[in-house]
């Protein structure tokens, strides 16, 4: 049987002088995963990526590729590809020549390299454009022959290092389906870096939340978004809505930190009761945010903290406004509710 | 920022003089060089091409430009293989002492030429036995190679070293990247480089004075020598001349290149 890990990180750290930028990160990626690193500028994602890659060398810790060990081995020898974040496409080569650059340096005939390339150029719709210079392209053209680029060579992995960062919001939710679609029909490994946790939500098999070089949380989305293994988490994925532990212990009856997720909890006026199985308290409407499909209610509670409440927009007149300063309910479903770590 | 009239017009008269400054004197060597006097009376009492025969058929002449191309030549071939190595190492690699290192190759160009030149002429007559013409080809490298280094790295640094990694992740090894990206991209600052310290090399006199074996004259030296000397002035006066128009083809390309690679495309 085939090894189903891709790639495994064991205890892989990473100093800058003094700044931890990868923390004994240890982790499996799984043949055909789409896997997402999700964390905030400085976490150490690039870090981790260019030591898959092999630009960087670890300090402690193992690569391994496929079951082989590739700490120690230079980058042309490892059998990755990298999408880079500002795309790095030979300002001197033209789009063909760039995408054919990998198969030329394995000296691959060339009849058959400029057949492949033709191929991967047609597979993210630029066949038309391979004598251009990549100065003549605009930013998601780019971004569309360095993946061209990467995908020709046919890599296991392919390592994607904030691809769609520089793109506007638009050609970055098209790029996102059809990125998803590329990696179905070609079945390769990708590991996805982003800082937008949407990107990683909507696209992702599996999602690595990293913060200060270290993992908080492997999951699926729904694990990821619906289960917060820790508070870090639960605020950078999502909207924060985190219950200090006086509320937690009066509300819930439990001690530590608790996560509910705003559209969980619905908003009732005074009088109304909530259904059996909810947990409910009161509170004071600070904020009424129409954001158009929905409108976001911000509640101060009676012990401090505010939670904040999503209501679908799917009835007529919607304009809440007036509910400003008033003493409103709310409750969730007590399967909605989740405690969290300060740290796993 | 807008300027007012009373700036402008001062401007443009500074710069006026400037410009005379300049070019009415090379104006005035031109023109000199075809006077059919025997002396150089100003005006010339007539146009002909006499003392440019003269000066081709002079054989001191023919034989310092053949010098000093041959010193330029070898003095750029060396400063290229080890400006550009000397680029590489300190824009590519992290090593301890790289600040002091890259000083140190820069250093030449800010010491006072005499200050090199005694140094170097100390050294080669106190311990390596006397002034050659490899020594003067020594001297000349110490610049030549700051010109080249500080091209190389000026384009190396704003390439930045993506490139190579990306070369690198595509299944390049070190050579290979090299030889299709980080040369291609570096090559029209080192051709600017190797113009610049060719021309320098030509017209350097001070370094030369103390590095250059006995009997080796180099154009600049001639012309120093044979400055003064009343019957040769025409000859010297068509010699500037002559550099003069020739130093233009250089510098135009010089330009060009340092143009054009600042527009993002580079010379393929
Ligand atoms: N080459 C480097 N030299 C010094 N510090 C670095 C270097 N690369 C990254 N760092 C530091 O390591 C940390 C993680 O950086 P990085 O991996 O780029 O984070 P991310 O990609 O998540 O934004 C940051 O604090 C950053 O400043
Ligand atoms: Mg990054």
């Amino acid at each position: 049987m085939v090894n189903p890990v891709a790639i495994s990180l064991r205890g892989l750290t990473r100093r800058f002088g003094d700044v931890v930028a990868v923390n004994s990160i240890d982790l499996d990626v799984l043949h055909g995963e789409f896997l997402s690193l999700l964390g905030p500028s400085g976490s150490g994602k690039t870090t981790v990526l260019r030591m898959i890659a092999g630009f960087e060398r670890p300090d402690a810790g193992t690569i391994e590729l496929a079951g082989t060990d590739v700490t120690m081995t230079a980058p042309y020898a490892r059998d990755v590809n990298t999408v880079f974040q500002d795309y790095a496409l030979f300002p001197h080569m033209t789009v063909a020549e760039n995408v054919q650059y990998g198969l030329r340096v394995k000296k691959v005939a060339k009849a058959e390299r400029v057949e492949r390339a033709q191929a991967a150029l047609a597979s993210v719709r630029l066949a038309d454009y391979e004598d251009r210079k990549p100065a003549q392209l605009s930013g998601g053209q780019r971004q569309r022959v360095a993946l061209a680029r990467a995908l020709v060579n046919r890599p296991k992995v392919l390592l994607l290092d904030e691809p769609l960062g520089a793109l506007d919001l638009k050609l970055r939710e098209q790029m996102q389906v059809e990125l998803k679609e590329i990696q179905r029909e070609v079945g390769i490994t990708f590991v996805f870096v982003t800082h937008d946790q949407d990107e990683a939500l909507t696209m992702s098999d599996r999602i690595v939340v990293i913060n200060e070089g270290r993992i908080e949380q492997i999951g699926t989305p729904t694990e990821v978004y619906e289960h917060p293994a820790t508070a870090f988490v639960a605020g950078f994925v999502g909207i924060s809505n985190l219950l200090d532990p006086v509320t937690a212990e009066q509300v819930i009856g439990r001690p530590g930190t608790w996560s509910v997720r705003p559209e969980k909890i619905h908003v009732h006026l005074s009088g109304e009761s909530a259904p059996a199985g909810h947990h409910c308290l009161n509170g004071t409407v600070r904020e009424v945010i129409y954001v158009g499909m929905s409108t976001r209610f911000v509640v101060d509670l009676p012990a401090g903290g505010s939670l904040m409440a999503v209501r679908q927009n799917s009835e007529g007149s919607t304009d809440l406004g007036h509910l400003r300063g008033q003493s409103v309910g709310l409750s969730w479903d007590e399967r909605y509710e989740y405690q969290v770590a300060d740290r796993i | 920022m807008s300027t007012s009239r009373g700036t402008k017009i001062a401007l443009s008269i500074f710069a006026i003089i400037v410009f005379g400054f300049v070019y009415i004197p090379l104006s005035v060597v031109l023109i000199n060089s075809f006077n059919a006097g025997e002396t150089l009376s100003w005006p010339p009492s007539g146009l002909s091409i006499k003392w440019w025969q003269r000066a081709i058929d002079n054989e001191g002449v023919r034989e310092a430009i053949v010098t000093s191309v041959i010193l330029g030549l070898i003095a750029t071939a060396i400063a290229l293989v080890l400006g550009t190595l000397a680029s590489l190492a300190l824009s590519r690699f992290r090593f301890f002492g790289q600040d002091a290192i890259s000083l140190l190759i820069i250093l030449p160009i800010a010491l006072p030429g005499i200050v090199t030149g005694i140094a170097l002429n100390n050294v080669f007559t106190s311990y390596l036995g006397g002034l050659t013409f490899l020594t003067l080809i020594i001297g000349h490298a110490t610049f030549t190679i700051v010109v080249i280094y500080n091209n190389a790295l000026a384009r190396l640094r704003r390439t930045g070293s993506s490139l190579d990694d990306a070369s690198a992740d595509l299944g390049a090894g070190p050579w290979t990247t090299f030889r299709l990206v980080t040369f291609p991209l570096m090559r029209s600052a080192l051709i600017a480089g190797s113009v610049l310290a060719f021309g320098l090399s030509f017209d350097e006199i001070i370094v030369t004075t103390f590095t250059a074996g006995p009997g080796i004259t180099t154009l600049p030296i001639w012309i120093y020598q044979n400055l003064f000397r009343p019957t040769q002035a025409p000859i010297v006066n068509v010699v500037a001349a002559a550099l003069v128009l020739i130093s233009i083809l250089p510098i135009y390309v010089a330009q060009k290149l340092s143009s054009d690679s600042e527009r993002g495309g580079g010379i393929m």
